[in-house]
């Protein structure tokens, strides 16, 4: 029974990790109805920079906040020049064109900052909690993953950007003709998303080490996460989230034989099976088609 | 012209083979492929990109080894012409770019591919064609076959061997305990763990939790919690450097102090056990043959200072805290030396017969005490490891130099 | 990943329209493929044995690209298993040759239809998730197999972590050439004919079928067509297409290990599809070559940024043919026919 808290528990910290992901994968999802490869890699590149700019004695929440602004204009540029060029070709080609921009990425920072790994600082700190199942820094990306999720959804349903935002993504030739600028509104979406990651990937390295495949593994688990919640919805992409960690670890430890050796392929078999009852996801709306 | 070429020169070395051999070799001046009186050409693979990528140090190091020996006049008046390509750790890949090195640029051999299954894949090629495979980068069991690939020869102790000197260790320190294994679901975890339960023998039920990691997991948190929950109090942690340093903070984390070993994979001071947290790491024991260049134990040590040297001249921006530029240029170190043996006689066939003449050969890098040794029948260059124990700043190793079991 | 690939892949305008495939005469089209394959079996003849090894698995990735498009590019189904159908393949071959001493021969219909039915069984599931749903259930498949190939239960079959090594065939002795020629002209018989059974297959009654759903699934299943068996037969003829390359390379690179068939194996099929054209059967074979060439490109500007090279050359072939290589050739077609039409004095 107490291995049986202890692995909730757990999950229930990495789940943070991959809620987090999948947040900012549902929020571009929200604003340009694609899923984003580089997300990851956006993430932990945004993060560098704030190591980066720590190492050389910037005070934690200026650098923080100096790599969630760059991030934001960096995602805003990357639309901009990387993928107004390709908006008009077809989705698999732009696909394409996130995988090329992983690559550089990835493949960049190996080349600035090496591949060791680096220890990211917390505010939050490492002391452990609740007879220590969890720590403050655990304990704090739970909670700055909720308030994020709160912020986005007052920002979706009750500004009139966030409004003009779902409308350009959902239907972008309407949203046009009542005079949203669908254009600026992606390259909005790609900021926001750009930003949300920079958190998530500053909020992670503590936990996992900063280095330049740091989110492969996370962006995987945090896709799970998107998916398995719904696309559509950002609550369910968190509980999404925390549902893969639970999940795996309790394959993982309670399931003998096979569990630690298969139990990624297990936690994902799983969420198939979830899928095929739930098309949409568990709290995703399915989508009705027009012929 | 190419074809022309190379079979003129294929041709050619068995008749050198069989004039050159009884009389002294050394003195002949007979080529192999990509030898010349002034260059000598060399091929190397390694994961620049890719899954695998945090390994690049390691063929990086070796390009700019070479460059200095190019600056210090090459190797007996010849320069060194070290063509290094990506294969990404894909094996396929790595045998279209072996096949690429050994039949387009015509190498004289092939330097210290790196990985187990990449060199795997191209193993059975080289024997073939009759290519030497140096000092590959990887500490699998198989590469010390003298008989059956003659062409393929190792470098570093082998996974097993450090895994049996760990079980050792265990039934003399701590004969009833329980133990744990965290290994990476792949080659080198695997036979880490072979290696442990085939130490303890009859004991191996002494293992009570084998679990095991994905490089693509965020955290090894729930295999720590699960080994602390099952009574473990004896943990072997055999993960790669991120892992391990998790491991060491989880496992302080929920206040669990077994008797922890850790592998030689994730032993760097810099590398692990500072981003773990020093204060954590304090009793953890483990095993060297390369000296960790972030202790700074060896900070006045004139091997260090050397290596040191190198570093800050043709690596200037390289992370000294990445035991893969320690290894890399170790490598290339040796074979500097089998090639400065070989003198003018720069066939294939003496390449090998002097890899496997080394003598008590030492690396600035190598732990003081230990050399490597080759022989016609020995393809296992460097065997011994010595055990260490952390007091919370450094290392301190302790006993004797160990040599491995499995050969 | 894609979200809707029926709705947005009009712009990718199909090679084929379904209505156009009946009739077959002799073009321009046909005369530059009878000379690619002329051309096909002279090169070997002029080039290295490294040479024609590389061209072996330039058609050996051309296999496996047609496969992928035959589920994406003819049938809107989108997948990011295939490295799995793929390692499926090749280890069906290794199996066989280094256990059961399986002449060569007989592996590649053995892969091809143990695929074909893995492939029709995961069609099933399959059918129920739509896009995305389905790119992430593929992808559980492609993460998943190299865990597989590993775990410890099978090890007595795939040699575990260690792989296996294969026996590589060799050219009999009443043909003057070598092994590297012999394996080459094998595989390009094999790739002809599954090209040619392609081509055939699309401009069958069931190939518009199978575009029909692609284009409008409702509409089709109006039309009376059965959505779920065509949809499920594409899938496990996708799967058969890509496990005969697999076990064709299994028999040129002479070894199989679980890393060699990961995530990353799939993207670069994907990749290859999307640069050859989506949904076009002679591009596949561009793709094999960019598959194969470009990373090698990427390597000699620069080895220590190899993956930030491969990734701006990829942006730069999709800026400029952002249809692939077959909807490049199209709009060139078509400007020149247009301008011909414009201005016929000139000529």
């Amino acid at each position: 029974m107490e291995l049986l808290l202890q692995q909730v528990m757990a999950g229930l910290a990495n789940g943070a990790i991959y809620a987090c992901m999948a947040l900012s994968v549902v929020m571009i999802f929200q604003a340009i109805d694609h899923l984003n490869f580089a997300q990851g890699e956006m993430a932990m590149f945004s993060t560098f920079i704030a190591w980066q700019l720590i190492a050389w004695g910037t005070p934690y929440w200026l650098a923080f906040a100096a790599s969630i602004v760059l991030s934001f204009v960096a995602g805003v540029l990357i639309d901009r020049v990387l993928f107004r060029p390709v908006q008009k070709a077809p989705i698999l080609s732009q696909l394409v064109a996130f995988i090329a921009l992983f690559s550089i990425l990835n493949s960049s920072a190996g080349q600035i900052w090496d591949y060791t790994i680096k220890t990211f600082p917390t505010p939050f700190g490492h002391t452990p909690l609740l007879g220590s199942l969890v720590d403050t820094h655990e304990a704090a990306m739970i909670g700055v993953t909720l308030l994020l999720l709160v912020l986005l959804y007052a920002f979706f349903r009750g500004t009139r950007l966030g409004l003009a935002m779902r409308a350009a993504a959902a239907n972008p030739e309407s949203a046009r003709l009542v005079g949203v600028r669908v254009g600026w509104m992606t390259a909005l979406g790609w900021g926001m998303a750009a930003a949300i990651g920079a958190v998530a990937g500053m909020l992670i390295a503590p936990v996992v080490f900063l280095e330049p495949n740091m989110m492969i593994g996370v962006l995987l688990y945090g896709f799970a996460g998107a998916v398995l919640g719904g696309l559509s919805s950002p609550a369910g992409a968190v509980i999404g989230g925390f549902a893969v960690g639970v999940l795996e670890n309790l394959a993982g430890t309670f399931i003998p034989y096979v569990g630690q050796e298969l139990k990624l392929s297990l936690a994902l078999i799983m969420i198939v099976i979830v899928l095929m009852f739930r098309p949409s996801g568990l709290f995703g709306r399915s989508v009705v088609s027009r012929v | 012209m190419k074809h022309l070429t190379r079979r003129t020169i294929l041709a050619a070395v068995p008749a050198a083979i069989a004039l050159g051999v009884p009389f002294v070799s050394a003195r002949a001046k007979d080529y192999g492929p990509g030898v010349t009186d002034k260059e000598i050409k060399l091929g190397n693979t390694g994961p620049y990109s890719g899954p695998a990528s945090s390994y690049s140090p390691v063929p990086k190091s070796q390009v700019a080894y070479w460059k200095m020996i190019n600056d210090q006049g090459g190797i007996n008046g010849r320069m060194i012409n070290f063509i290094s390509y990506d294969d990404a750790y894909t094996p396929p890949k790595t045998v279209e770019i072996v096949r690429k090195l050994v039949e387009e640029d015509q190498v004289l051999l092939v330097a210290s591919p790196l990985g187990t299954p990449t060199n795997s894949a191209i193993w059975h090629y080289m024997n073939e064609k009759k290519v030497p495979q140096m000092f590959v980068a990887t500490g699998a069991t198989k590469w010390d076959d003298p008989k059956g690939h003659p062409w393929t020869i190792g470098w570093q102790p082998n996974y097993q061997s450090e895994g049996r000197i760990y079980a050792t260790y265990i039934l003399k320190n701590k004969p009833d305990g329980k133990v744990g294994v965290l290994y990476q679901n792949d080659d080198f975890g695997k036979d880490y763990l072979k290696g442990v339960k085939d130490g303890l023998g009859d004991k191996a039920s002494m293992v009570i939790v084998e679990t095991s990691y994905e490089t693509t997991d965020p955290t090894v948190d729930s295999q720590v919690v699960d080994m602390k929950a099952k009574g473990v109090d004896v943990f072997v942690n055999t993960a790669i450097p991120k892992f391990a340093a998790q491991a060491i903070r989880k496992a302080a984390d929920i206040q669990w102090k077994p008797l922890h070993i850790l592998s030689s994979i994730g032993n760097s001071v810099g590398a692990t056990l500072k981003p773990a947290g020093l204060e954590y790491a304090k009793d953890l024991v483990s095993d060297f043959y390369l000296k960790d260049a972030t202790d700074p134990k060896w900070k006045d040590d004139a091997g260090f200072k050397e290596w040191s040297a190198f570093m800050d001249k043709y690596i200037p921006d390289g992370d000294k805290t990445d035991a893969g530029y320690v290894a890399g240029s170790s490598l290339a170190a040796t074979l500097a030396q089998v090639l400065k043996q070989c003198g003018d006689d720069l066939t294939r066939e003496n390449v090998m017969k002097q890899a496997a003449s080394l003598k008590d050969f030492t690396v600035p890098m190598l732990l003081p005490g230990i050399k490597a040794n080759t022989s016609p029948t020995d393809f296992a260059p460097i065997k011994q490891v010595q055990m260490a124990k952390f007091d919370g700043q450094r290392w301190n190793l302790f006993g004797d130099l160990i040599t491995g079991a499995v050969g | 990943m894609t979200t809707t690939i029926p709705k947005d892949d009009v712009a990718v305008a199909p090679a084929v329209p379904a209505e156009r495939a009946v009739r077959v005469r002799l073009g321009p089209r046909h005369l530059i493929i009878a000379g690619f394959v002329v051309a096909a079996f002279v090169v070997p003849l002029l080039s290295s044995s490294f040479v024609t090894f590389q061209l072996t698995e330039v058609l050996i990735y051309g296999l496996a690209i047609l496969g992928l498009n035959l589920l994406t590019g003819f049938n809107g189904q989108f997948s990011l298993g295939h490295s799995a159908f793929y390692g499926i393949g090749a280890y069906t071959a290794a199996i066989l040759i280094h256990n059961y001493e399986v002449s060569y021969l007989w592996t590649l219909p053995a892969a091809g239809a143990l695929c074909f039915v893995i492939g029709f069984l995961f069609g099933l599931p399959a059918l129920r998730l739509q896009n995305l749903y389905l790119a992430l259930a593929t992808f559980a498949l492609a993460t998943a197999m190299p865990q597989i190939l590993k775990f410890h239960a099978l090890e007595g079959w795939t040699g575990g972590v260690q792989g296996l090594v294969v026996d590589q065939p060799e050219a009999p002795g009443f043909v003057p050439i070598s092994d590297d020629q012999w394996l080459y002209y094998f595989t390009l018989i094999v790739m002809l004919v599954m090209f040619l059974c392609a081509e055939f297959l699309i401009h069958s009654r069931t190939g518009r079928a199978i575009m029909a759903i692609r284009d409008n699934p409702i509409a089709a299943a109006a039309m009376g067509i059965n959505n779920s068996l065509y949809k499920t037969l594409t899938f496990g003829v996708s799967a058969l297409y890509t496990g005969v390359a697999g076990a064709l390379g299994a028999l040129a690179i002479g070894f199989v290990a679980p890393d060699s068939f990961t995530i990353f194996l799939s993207i670069s099929l994907l990749v290859g599809l999307v640069i050859g054209g989506v949904g076009s059967i002679p591009g596949c074979l561009f793709g094999g070559l960019f598959v194969l060439y470009v990373p090698n490109i990427a390597n000699a500007l620069s080895t220590g940024l190899a993956g930030a090279i491969y990734g701006v050359i990829l942006l730069l072939v999709i800026f400029v043919m952002p249809a692939g290589a077959a909807g490049f050739v199209r709009i060139v077609v078509a400007r020149i026919s247009r301008w011909r039409q414009t201005s016929p004095e000139e000529s």
